[in-house]
């Protein structure tokens, strides 16, 4: 099937939730309402047409001061069965952080929405353990936010971790023989 | 043999004189104990990025660090020199922290490669720009990475390194 008619019977099936229609390169792309995302979810996995079996992929974007609603989490789906793919993307206002866990229907979604989480502060509710994967637990900020600092010098907002380590390497110095 | 006050010492290297055919060598404590230490630098495997598959490679037979007395070794009590192969991110930092307070002194650290001596290319929120921030750097190696002739031209300075060290043995060092 082809990702124009995969497209069309989405807007069919959930009239109300897609808001646009993208196409390029003989790739559509549909965006989508996050408010029924769960179920528009288990209705491409679980449709014998569809049968999207497979996450390839979920990631976040942010599109701060280049679109009304901050972030986009992106859905690449894709059906071993068929050899079909849809892209969707959900979008995410910065004031309602959050979206329906997709772990229930693929479990392959936990690290990915773990890592959404940890990169963008986007919530996933009902996520069976939503903690960071990537930065350490105690990290303060969402780095890949664009209004996160782009170079290492943190200033003030450096991470506790690495302050402590500073800190104990001068407190060596002097034991060092050289 | 007999040794008499007539025979002259010879001088083989600055400090290090042979009784001829007693086989015996008269050296300082500094010379001899810097001898044994920079013939056999066991530095701790420590492979963080891409730099550790060149750091293998002059391991493996072709450049063969064993020739140097380098042994790599699985702990850190057991280690001489910690090559700090790789990109050292901040999460890391601690751990790498930890495994260099666990060697025994004299310790050594071996940077490798851009992103240990300066952070290289990734100036960015999670990585940490040079492993001098954390710990005494001996010897820095440029290359991205460097060559294994590169790592054993450090491995050698840091030959030279030992070999210069004063009372490096004592307690009250």
């Amino acid at each position: 099937m082809s990702p124009q008619d995969i497209a069309e019977i989405i807007k069919s099936q959930f009239p109300s939730d897609v808001m646009e229609m993208i196409k390029f390169r003989d790739q559509v792309s549909i965006l989508v309402n996050k408010s029924r995302i769960t179920e528009m979810m288990t209705y491409l996995h679980d449709s014998p047409d569809l049968s999207f079996d497979y996450l390839a992929d979920l990631c976040g974007v942010d599109y701060l001061g280049r679109k009304d609603h901050r972030f986009e989490v992106v859905y690449n789906l894709l059906s071993i069965k068929h050899n079909h793919q849809i892209r969707i993307k959900a979008f995410v206002t910065e004031t309602d952080c959050s979206i329906d866990s997709v772990v229930g229907i693929w479990a392959g979604a936990n690290w990915l929405e773990r890592e959404c989480y940890d990169m963008f502060g986007i919530t996933f509710n009902n996520h069976p353990d939503l903690r960071r994967v990537l930065m350490p637990e105690d990290w303060d900020g969402y780095p890949l936010r664009k209004d996160y600092p782009l170079k290492s010098d943190l200033g003030e907002k450096e991470w506790n971790g690495l302050k402590e380590v500073i800190q104990s390497a001068e407190r060596n110095k002097i034991h060092e023989a050289r | 043999m007999i040794i008499d006050g007539t025979t002259a010492l010879i001088e083989v290297e600055e400090g290090i004189k042979v009784i001829p055919g007693a086989n015996t060598i008269i050296a300082s404590v500094d010379k001899l104990v810097n001898w044994g230490r920079k013939s056999s630098i066991w530095p701790m495997t420590f492979g963080l990025a891409c730099c550790a598959i060149e750091m293998m490679a002059t391991g493996a037979s072709h450049y063969d660090l064993d020739r140097f007395g380098v042994v790599f070794r699985g702990s850190p009590r057991q280690s001489d020199a910690i090559i700090i192969a790789g990109t050292l991110t901040k999460k890391m930092a601690p751990i790498v922290r930890m495994v260099y307070d666990q060697m025994p002194a004299p310790r050594y650290v071996i940077a490798m490669g851009s992103c240990a001596c300066s952070g290289g290319i990734y100036n960015t929120y999670s990585t940490v720009q040079g492993v001098d921030t954390i710990l005494p750097v001996d010897i820095f190696i440029p290359g991205c990475p460097p060559r294994p002739e590169a790592l054993l031209d450090g491995l050698i300075k840091l030959q030279e390194l030992i070999s210069k060290e004063y009372f490096n043995w004592s307690r009250w060092r």
